[in-house]
């Protein structure tokens, strides 16, 4: 948490006029504890290692098929002090949660519990093989099973697939899963409905799956237009992909009554999990009439984002959509024993539409997120979901004085608040507003989603946050918000003391440079 | 409750500044069906942390460890030694607790590292640009096979009979939902693989042919036949590599023709775990190729003061710009896993690489001139890197395999578990070996085998 600053120091650093320190510049770049680090390749060398191996016995004989390597890698090596010091420098230009508050909308970035990071090394889970004979693995396939039955009794649904290996890989497996039930019966249904607040997964799945995407328009206070959304169901519509909480942090309250006329028009309901941390231990999605919903681990329950992944994305399932989760998944037989369906077991299997991965799932993140699971319990995640819309009703309710907020009138928001550009002065942009945060020492919030929301701005603070902590962000970004707001130009340059200023993402992109290559190359 | 810092007088003094009475107002669009009593029933109180471990400690007890058992399984993952310093550096917070690098500004830690692990990732694979790491080599596998029929603008793919059988069932699964036709089979039992056979298999509306190697009996064959077989029809060649470590002993598959290389990246630096999170590689030989690859970029740029920096790119391919019409939906990649492996494969270097690969070799060949020996045992391989195939006598590989286990030895993959009721492959048992198997191992388990096949014959 941010400790309150009770010192009073604040950095004198002067500032000229076109934003630039007035100190003197280094001879190494270096601006003390920020470090300039070269790149791997300009520092290592391919005959220096520092790992202890056996030197290469040049008679021995091999049995590689007349494939012997004969040119150079072109890897290079450094021993264990340079390598540690290589990496240890570049994670200090990195923001992370546990430097300060990360209010990345839709990306529920909380503490992560070090206990978990703890578990999941114990040598009975890390260093065992997914083939092993299940008779030596059965406390592993016990923690998937303990897992899926949390997953159940939290959603209120029946089943659940463990395998997909993130949330968009999760989106597939429901997706997937009710392609193969119209199938099934013979129903060639077309048409999947996505709101046009949407993230870009949602539409890219259902076109992946082989569906044309149609946009369900929302209502001027930021849910879903019902009237319309029941206008468009009919026989070719093969079933709605709702994110519930919604992208613009409003409860869907009308979401039983879309999923009932969805059912009756024979379609089915995928919820997107995205923002379950809202309602985890408070809400049941199977009590709204959910037929599939993916749960990133990595956000409500607090794996670790490891900077992009890796996730896991389980899927609960409906009655109607159980038969046809993808293999493998875990059973428990009558002596207690549990065992993996996999695809031998034919009169188990039904009519799975099949593997979406090798093995059988993200298990380094399944001990994980049960180890924050049991840490938690049923009290502690219904007061998680409380805490982060406490949290996230404290921030729109601070900030809607100076920020616009389109859906402030709409009713408490869950645990994110959003907020959007207009009055800005000048043409000052949310992105000039993001990185001027940059400069006050915090991660920017999402931005420019959702698309519905011009200049959107999504801040999520989490209920792993102090109050505090809250307290020392708002004000920050009330500063920023003022002087965006009073068209401040200066922000325009921002930010100014990062380890880098703006990046060039255009140049990045006319001609791609993805790989290093020697000088002259 | 320990992660939770709020207090009651917080939560009281937000309620007000919110204008709430209660937190139940917060709540007040859920409708009153979902609306319960109190937290979910039939699950546990929160607990401790002691007694929390104590909880995942009795659950990882009730699992044999490789490192307690003689160990031999491979298939697909490989066990080899992961350097102490690896888990130092991703445990660093500010890699570990880190999001994807959206504010590049102060990313620069996590695009740096991308960078340099794109880098090794296609010097390794013997391609020009590699991505920033997709789930594991299954699904890169399918990602590999979508973005052929992008390029050819062509439906049909074939696999080899001796690409990993989840491999295959993973791209089988997705071709059902994209009209892609997969053309696969199985793999025949016997030492070189048929590769004229593959080639026939070739046609003019193939879009590419799919190919591991080593492949999944652990046989090594000289795929630059196959990659002018495919060129001369106009389909591409995809080649699928499991085990990383065999590409410091053998040539790359771009050197072979491959035009798009995958892999599963486990070995390095990632460790076991049961099947996942694994690091799924991706690359392509010819730079043309670049915008239909799937998954995250980080390429070069420089900042507003003229400094190398990096950041994300071409994501115009991506779902979040695309929609729709993205190259793939996939929005994470697997990104600690790829730091893990770039930290590992720098610590190796091309020496280090070299000589791990000449070890692994050393002791496969050991081992296979060992348990060759053994009466009832047939080794059907004549070339292998680290694993090789044996045929057992009397019973089937699966039962043996489980008898091993009874016995305290993890003898290896039974060609049975991968390829259920396959009759013809169920006397196969895939022997992996690495760095960390000893001679010792070796031994116990040629013992163990030679009993356990005598015991079956009689």
């Amino acid at each position: 948490m941010n400790a309150p600053n009770k010192s009073g120091w604040k950095p004198q650093m002067e500032v000229s006029e076109d934003g630039l320190h007035n100190g003197p510049q280094t001879s190494t770049g270096n601006r003390a504890l920020m470090l300039e680090e070269p790149l791997l390749f300009e520092i290592g060398h391919a005959e220096v290692t520092g790992v202890d191996l056996p030197e290469i016995d040049g008679n021995a004989p091999t049995r590689l098929g007349g494939l012997e390597r004969t040119e150079a890698i072109g890897l290079v090596g450094l021993t264990e002090p340079e390598t540690v010091r290589h990496y240890t420098r570049l994670s200090r230009q990195n923001y992370a949660i546990d430097l300060g508050l990360f209010p990345l909308g839709s990306c529920t970035m909380k503490h992560n519990p070090r206990l978990n990071e703890k578990m999941a090394r114990l040598p009975g889970f890390a260093d065992i093989h997914p083939l092993a004979p299940q008779q030596t693995v059965q406390g592993a396939l016990e923690v998937i099973h303990e897992l899926g039955e949390w997953l159940c009794k939290l959603t209120g649904m029946p089943a659940v697939a463990m395998s997909p290996k993130a949330g968009a890989h999760g989106e597939l497996c429901g997706i997937l899963a009710i392609r193969a039930a119209h199938t099934a019966r013979g129903d060639a249904r077309e048409v999947v409905l996505c709101p046009e607040s949407a993230h870009g997964t949602n539409p890219a799945t259902a076109a992946f799956a082989g569906y044309k995407v149609e946009d369900i328009p929302a209502t001027p206070k930021g849910r879903v237009d019902v009237a319309a959304l029941k206008a468009r169901l009919g026989p070719d519509v093969a079933g709605v992909m709702i994110t519930n909480p919604n992208t613009c942090g409003l409860f869907e309250k009308d979401f039983r009554e879309i999923a009932d006329a969805v059912h009756e028009a024979g379609g089915y309901v995928y919820c997107d999990g995205a923002n379950f941390n809202a309602i985890v231990g408070r809400v049941r999605p199977g009590d709204l009439g959910v037929d599939a919903m993916h749960i990133n681990l990595h956000k409500t329950f607090s794996t670790p984002h490891g900077g992009g992944g890796p996730g896991s994305g389980p899927v609960v399932f409906s009655d109607a959509l159980a038969p046809y989760a993808p293999l493998p998944f875990v059973k428990e037989n009558d002596d207690r024993e549990f065992y993996l369906v996999e695809e031998e077991r034919v009169e188990e299997v039904g009519p799975s539409f099949g593997r979406m991965t090798a093995f059988h799932g993200q298990m380094g993140m399944f001990t994980r997120a049960l180890t924050y699971m049991l840490s938690h319990g049923a009290d502690g995640l219904k007061q998680v979901a409380e805490d982060a819309v406490l949290n996230a009703n404290y921030v729109l309710r601070s900030l809607e004085d100076l920020l616009h907020a389109p859906f402030a009138d709409s009713g408490p928001c869950m645990h994110e608040a959003l907020f959007g550009d207009r009055d800005f002065g000048g043409d000052l942009s949310t992105l000039d507003l993001a990185k001027a945060l940059i400069d006050e020492g915090y991660h920017p919030m999402t931005v420019y989603f959702p698309l519905v929301v011009h200049g959107a701005m999504l801040v999520e603070p989490t209920e792993t946050e102090s109050k505090a902590s809250l307290d020392e962000f708002i004000a920050a970004f009330r500063n920023v918000a003022e002087r965006a707001n009073a068209g401040d130009e200066t922000m325009k340059q921002a930010p100014y003391y990062a380890p880098r200023r703006r990046l060039d993402e255009t140049a990045a992109a006319r001609k791609p440079k993805l790989a290093w290559s020697e000088p002259g190359d | 409750m320990r992660y939770l810092p709020l207090t009651d007088t917080d939560r009281s003094d937000m309620l007000a500044k919110i204008g709430a009475s209660s937190i139940d107002e917060l709540f007040v669009d859920v409708p009153e069906v979902a609306r319960l009593d109190g937290p979910i029933r039939d699950l546990p109180m929160h607990a401790s942390e002691m007694a929390v471990e104590r909880h995942m400690k009795r659950l990882a007890g009730k699992n044999l460890a490789a490192g307690d058992a003689p160990f031999f399984l491979g298939a697909g993952a490989y066990r080899h030694h992961v350097p102490a310093s690896v888990d130092t550096v991703i445990q660093r917070g500010e890699f570990l607790t880190a999001y994807t690098p959206y504010q590049p500004e102060i990313a620069q830690g996590t695009l740096q590292m991308l960078f340099e692990f794109q880098t090794q990732v296609a010097r390794l694979y013997g391609c020009a640009v590699a991505n920033a790491s997709l789930y594991d080599g299954s699904t890169a596998c399918w990602e590999a096979v979508a973005m052929a029929g992008r390029v050819t603008r062509r439906k049909r793919a074939v696999l080899s009979g001796a690409l990993h059988p989840h491999y295959s069932e993973v791209v089988k699964t997705m071709a059902q939902f994209t009209g892609d036709t997969i053309a696969d089979a199985q793999p025949a039992i016997q030492t070189e693989p048929d590769l004229e056979g593959l080639v026939s298999r070739i046609d003019e509306e193939t879009s590419c042919v799919v190919v591991q190697y080593p492949d999944i009996l652990g046989r090594i064959s000289d795929l630059s036949k196959v990659a002018d077989a495919a060129h001369k029809k106009g389909a591409l060649l995809v080649v699928v590599n499991t085990e990383p470590v065999a590409l410091g002993a053998i040539k790359s598959p771009g050197e072979l023709g491959a035009d798009i290389v995958v892999g599963e990246g486990q070995s390095i630096g990632v460790g076991l775990q049961f099947g996942g999170p694994y690091l799924g590689l991706f690359a392509v030989r010819d730079p043309k190729h670049v915008r239909q690859m799937p998954g995250r970029l980080c390429g070069e740029t420089t900042d507003a003061e003229g400094k190398r920096g990096f950041v994300l790119t071409l994501s115009t391919r991506e779902q979040h710009i695309r929609r729709e019409k993205a190259t793939s939906n996939i929005c994470t990649n697997s990104g600690l896993c790829a730091l893990a492996f770039s930290v590992h494969m720098t610590l190796l270097g091309e020496k280090g690489l070299r000589e791990l690969a000449a070890d692994n070799h050393r002791l496969a060949c050991l081992a296979a001139d060992r348990l060759e020996k053994v009466p009832g045992v047939t080794l059907l391989n004549r070339a292998f890197f680290n694993e090789f195939t044996v045929m057992l006598d009397g019973k089937p590989a699966r039962e043996i395999v489980r008898d091993l286990a009874d016995k305290g030895v993890l003898g290896g993959v039974s060609l049975g578990r991968l390829y259920p009721g396959v009759e013809a492959l169920e006397h196969a048992l895939l022997v992996a070996v690495t760095e960390m198997t000893t001679e010792e191992d070796i031994e116990t388990l040629a013992t163990e085998l030679e009993a356990l096949v005598k015991e079956a014959a009689q």
